[in-house]
């Protein structure tokens, strides 16, 4: 970065265009009413200034006109405010379906993230140029929040959920990372650099670096280091639901309620088994909370999307109703559970 | 234009002498001045803790204090500007003294409880520096959990023990106050013949009744959950951290109006008496006061756009945010409209209501870019959110009680301060405060965080710029409290109506007899009717 | 000494405006109650319908009888106490005495029997940051509901406290001979405290006792 004077920030994304563009919609209107305030302000205090004690103003009453002018006008220009900035807003909160996912964990102080290609990198964030990247987080302990100032992009990283933000970067370089949310005595420090690098560069990166093997194949290693294939088995009828295609579907519980497979909803099953228990299963998984951190838990979620083999039923949760869909695996699928049988104790997921 | 003044009658400061004299009254005067001192007090050790910051940001690296201090530096500035300063500011002082004059009775409807909440608002003070002088605090005046509640370890317990006691005082003073304008205006003062400061003390009221037991519960919770180690926001314990966002705001985004709606009431007097006319649209300023009041409390998820709440409640608490704009620019365009065809004076009340309206102006339509959805994403956390709400709160709050303490002045304490020295320094705030506020702005939208003890060196010329505008501003604050202090003993005797205003305060003496009017007024026209001023003044 | 009967302070025009104030500030208190309870309600509920199953199966661990008679008990002071501000009206000292000791007897019992729960949930395990062994099911969302439960019942246990001083006060006022037809709003807004008391715990028993008690039948 250039450490010299600046008035404005780089702009380095799509969204960052868009965003501009805004302000300086908003920079006219400001414009325009203070100095419009200022100006009557100066004027009407030099021409009516009171040129002796004896002097009494005529009563000028209120205008009804007047009144409604001035709230319906910038009434107007804040509805174009409103719907101009929630359009921008919504374009930042809908990350494209070929986005490249990132993911990205905050603790006191730093900023740890994974590629999928199983890069990892300490508050350093390399991606290429002119790819959407969606970024998942999660924190270690505290609120974070996830702040590129090039991009004009900021989403709070929160402990025990995950949130999203993506951009698109559109020029080369280095750009800073901030954390913008206050988390305690190093919070200033808790900054890092994003580069956007061409693509053949970034493939050039990424064959160089010390990535090894994928995220998926780290989080197949520690599903069989934990033990979780001896219960979640593909080959026959399990004690524990079948993971095979897991991912993005609707699973129906044992309260009746249908949830989505999304990452928030293995984590929780993973740290909180009794949470969410899948219908026709018995709570019997031991929790891991503790046993796994946060970035093992997002190598588990990367190995189980990876199971699924199946194109994405493309549904809204809850809406299709139980047994109608079959994903035809040996342990039956989740909305529809296979009869209990005596003897053998069925467990969740 | 007076020139006979009054043979010195008795008065509430010398109807009764000695410390217990003040320590036990029950004259909502006696207790405004104890405010006073109080708060004052509260702004000056605010202010240290300022200059400290400033000075830290002078240079790129964190070299003047250590990240820790820093941290509880500008946690104590917050927490003490806010919940011991600009809440109680011109409710508890302006308002504790003028309330019950301007409506013309003898005293609030509950002076007893009057006092009670100076009481507690003390021990919540004193708990708060005990708290400081322990260690401090540095959580940030916003407590987020699960930091404020597993994380930190400073005295967040204490601390937020201390906001919960002195909130009772907050709640306190609001009811006094809707009671006594309820059931105790004089004979003939009805609710459209009232000053429109009532009207926005009542406003006010209304909010620090309803919005702080709301903090003052959440604040309980985090300590309970800090000391007891169990979850009730920490996410690790089953809790979430977001509810505890939604309930913090929920009173500490209407806590903003608590701090700017009496501001509004004294810039609509100031700009009234020295126009010598009636306030443009007086039901609209009126009704926009009732309205900021409402829609206040329904815009609180405007702080949370990037905190994972649901895109679609962020649509709705945006759409709400702007509506509640509309009641200010009403507001700005009236006071303006009532300038027209005035007779206007330059006294120093009225410079400080310039003041505001401009700063307030460019405070106001900042909050419509903060409202703005997609904008806020980028700037929300960084200084442009500082600056947004320095320019209201010191650019709009401040400026309002320093002007209204300058125009009632003579009437509190029967003294005129030095003019001269007392426009310098309303020029020299103006300066200073642009100064050090503008400039954060485009520091703001540039990236630069919030609360960063240190920051990367491109943003050092505007640090640099904020912090010379601080001690301009520093200089600017100190004057008028030399002369304020040096004129209650040497000042000139203040005749009871200097200014030539029409409010019933300015009809007894100043300083006011014990009970305040020696027959209770009839009020037989609006307010701020100057056609009747000639055998007022000129006499 | 003021003049009780006709204890008018000197803020006042007449008696009338006196007591007016006061019953409105009253009022005006309790709103602020009711928000300040309705932060917690307000945790309760987004937590409830986030974790409907947990906070049901934390629910049935509650003792229903002890929470149906606490409930009785404290509708029973209340009723004392709506008739003390009756006795008071009409004068008669006596019946005001007798009722003012009731309802505080009522409000003393309430209270044993809600700190004896507290100490069987505490010897059972249930209290979170004390004793919490519970380790069955969603046991964290268990645990946030007895934090929620703690930290509500407490409260509203430390607003029967504040009303039993308060009651105390006014009795000794009352034995004093104070009150009179003619000067009695403390008697009368002291009487709104307590139903809005009594009130909060109508919708406390429900909430915590009751909440899931179909499912635990059926």
């Amino acid at each position: 970065m250039n450490p010299s004077f600046q008035l404005l920030p780089p702009e380095a994304s799509t969204t960052a265009a868009h965003l501009d563009h805004l302000t300086v919609y908003l920079l006219i209107v400001a414009t325009f009413f203070t100095v419009l305030i200022f100006a009557l302000i100066f004027y009407f205090a030099i021409k009516y200034r009171r040129r002796s004690e004896y002097e009494r103003p005529v009563e000028v009453h209120g205008g009804m006109t007047l009144e409604i002018v001035w709230s319906v006008v910038p009434f107007l220009l804040m509805m174009v405010m409103f719907v101009w900035g929630a359009s921008v807003f919504f374009e930042m909160s809908r990350p494209p379906d070929d986005a490249m996912n990132v993911y990205v964990v905050a603790k006191q102080w730093m900023w740890k993230t994974q590629h999928l290609e199983g890069h990892r990198e300490i508050n350093e964030l390399h991606v290429p140029l002119g790819r959407p990247i969606r970024l998942t987080m999660t924190s270690e302990d505290v609120i974070h929040s996830f702040y590129m100032p090039a991009f004009r992009v900021k989403f709070d990283v929160l402990p025990g959920r995950y949130t999203t933000a993506w951009f698109n970067p559109t020029k080369p370089g280095q750009y800073h990372l901030f954390c913008a949310e206050y988390c305690g005595t190093l919070h200033s420090g808790m900054i890092g650099w994003i580069y956007v690098m061409e693509p053949s560069d970034y493939e050039t990166w990424l064959a160089g670096g010390t990535g090894g093997e994928s995220l998926a194949a780290s989080g197949e290693k520690l599903f069989q280091y934990l033990a979780c294939a001896n219960c979640h088995r593909t080959d026959k009828p399990g004690r524990c639901p079948n993971l095979e295609g897991l991912f993005g579907q609707p699973v129906l519980l044992t309260t009746n309620q249908t949830v989505k497979a999304d990452e928030a909803y293995i984590r929780e099953s993973i740290l909180d088994p009794g949470a969410k228990i899948v219908a026709g299963y018995q709570n019997i998984m031991p929790s891991f909370q503790g046993l796994v951190t946060e970035e093992e838990l997002l190598q588990l979620i990367e190995y189980i999307k990876s199971l699924g083999k199946h194109p994405q039923t493309v549904a809204a949760p809850g809406a299709i109703p139980p047994g109608l869909q079959t994903r035809g695996t040996a342990g039956g699928n989740l909305l529809n559970p296979p009869p209990a049988s005596p003897g053998s104790q069925q467990q969740q997921k | 234009m007076i020139t006979a003044i009054a043979p010195p009658r008795e008065n509430y400061l010398t109807h009764e002498y000695g410390i217990k004299s003040w320590l036990l009254t029950q004259d909502h005067k006696r207790i405004a001045l104890l405010y006073l001192g109080a708060i004052s007090f509260f702004f000056f050790l605010g202010g240290i803790f300022a200059t400290i910051i400033r000075l830290e940001l002078l240079t790129p690296p964190g070299d003047l204090v250590s990240s820790q201090t820093y941290n509880k530096l500008f946690s104590l500035h917050g927490i003490i500007m806010i919940f011991l300063f600009m809440i109680p500011s011109i409710p508890a002082t302006l308002g504790n003294f003028l309330v019950p004059m301007m409506i013309g009775c003898k005293d609030l409807a509950f002076p007893k409880i009057n006092l009670l909440s100076w009481y507690i608002f003390m021990a919540g003070g004193a708990l708060i520096l005990y708290a400081m002088l322990r260690g401090g605090v540095d959580t940030g005046w916003t407590f987020y959990v699960p930091f404020s509640t597993s994380y930190a370890n400073t005295y967040v317990i204490l601390t937020a023990v201390g906001i919960f006691i002195a909130g009772f005082s907050s709640i306190l003073t609001g009811l006094n106050f809707i009671v006594t304008i309820h059931r105790m205006r004089a004979p003939g003062l009805t609710w459209f013949r009232l000053p429109l400061f009532i009207w926005s003390m009542y406003a006010t009221s209304v909010i620090q009744v309803l919005g702080t037991p709301v903090i003052a519960v959440t604040l309980l919770l985090v300590a309970v959950e800090r000391g007891f180690h169990i979850g009730i926001f920490d996410p690790a314990l089953g809790g979430d951290p977001v509810l505890f966002q939604h309930l913090f705001w929920f009173y500490s985004h209407p806590a903003v109006y608590i701090m700017v709606l009496p501001g509004m009431g004294v810039i609509s007097e100031l700009v009234s008496v020295y126009s010598r006319k009636r306030v443009f649209g007086y039901k609209f300023v009126a009704f926009s006061s009732v309205a900021i009041a409402v829609l206040g409390f329904l815009v609180w998820g405007h702080h949370m756009f990037v905190s994972s709440q649901s895109v679609y409640a962020s649509l709705i608490f945006s759409f709400l945010s702007f509506m509640v704009a509309v009641p200010s620019a009403i507001k700005v365009f009236n006071w303006t409209a009532t300038l027209y065809k005035g007779s206007i004076s330059y006294d120093t009340p009225m410079l400080y209501a310039f003041g505001f309206i401009g700063l307030f102006t460019i405070g106001g339509l900042t909050g419509t870019f903060l409202a703005t959805l997609g904008f806020d994403v980028h700037v929300t956390d960084t200084y442009f959110v500082v600056a947004h709400f320095h320019y209201i709160m010191v650019g709009g709050t401040m400026m309002a009680y320093l002007g209204g303490l300058h125009y009632w002045w003579p009437k509190i304490t029967g003294r005129m301060y030095h003019e001269g020295w007392a426009k310098l320094s309303a020029l020299v705030v103006f300066l200073g405060f642009n100064l050090t506020f503008f400039p954060q702005f485009i520091m703001g939208y540039l990236g630069m965080p919030r609360r960063y003890h240190a920051y990367p060196p491109e943003f050092q010329v505007y640090h640099v710029l904020s912090t010379a505008g601080a001690s301009v501003l520093a200089v600017g604050y100190l004057i008028p409290a030399i002369y304020f202090i040096w004129a209650m003993r040497y000042g000139q005797p203040a005749p009871d109506n200097p200014w030539g205003a029409t409010g019933l305060e300015w009809q007894t003496s100043s300083p006011p007899p014990p009970e305040n009017f020696e027959i209770t007024p009839v009020v037989t026209q609006e307010a701020y009717d100057y056609s009747i001023l000639e055998e007022m003044t000129v006499g | 000494m003021a003049n009780h009967t006709l204890a008018l302070r000197h803020q006042f025009d007449d008696v009338d405006q006196q007591k007016d104030a006061s019953t409105f500030g009253m009022w005006l208190f309790l709103a602020t109650e009711v928000l300040f309870f309705g932060g917690m309600f307000c945790c309760y509920t987004v937590y409830r319908s986030l974790y409907p199953a947990a906070f049901g199966a934390a629910s049935n661990h509650l003792s229903v009888i002890w929470g149906g008679v606490s409930t009785a008990v404290l509708i029973c002071s209340s009723y004392f106490m709506a008739c003390s501000v009756n006795s008071a009206a009409s004068g008669r000292k006596n019946a005001l005495i007798t009722y003012l000791v009731l309802t505080i007897l009522f409000a003393a019992t309430f209270l044993v029997i809600e700190m004896s729960e507290w100490h069987n949930l505490y010897t059972e395990g249930m209290m979170p940051g004390f004793n919490f062994t519970f380790h069955e099911g969603d046991f964290r969302h268990v645990q946030l509901f007895y934090c929620m439960y703690f930290s509500m019942t407490g409260l509203h246990a430390s607003h029967v406290t504040v009303g039993i001083g308060i009651l105390t006060v006014l009795l000794i006022r009352a034995a004093r001979g104070v009150f009179s037809p003619q000067y009695h709003t403390p008697v009368e807004v002291s009487g709104l405290y307590w139903h809005f008391v009594d009130l909060v715990w109508i919708y406390l028993f429900p909430l915590y006792y009751l909440v899931a008690r179909h499912v635990h039948a059926g």
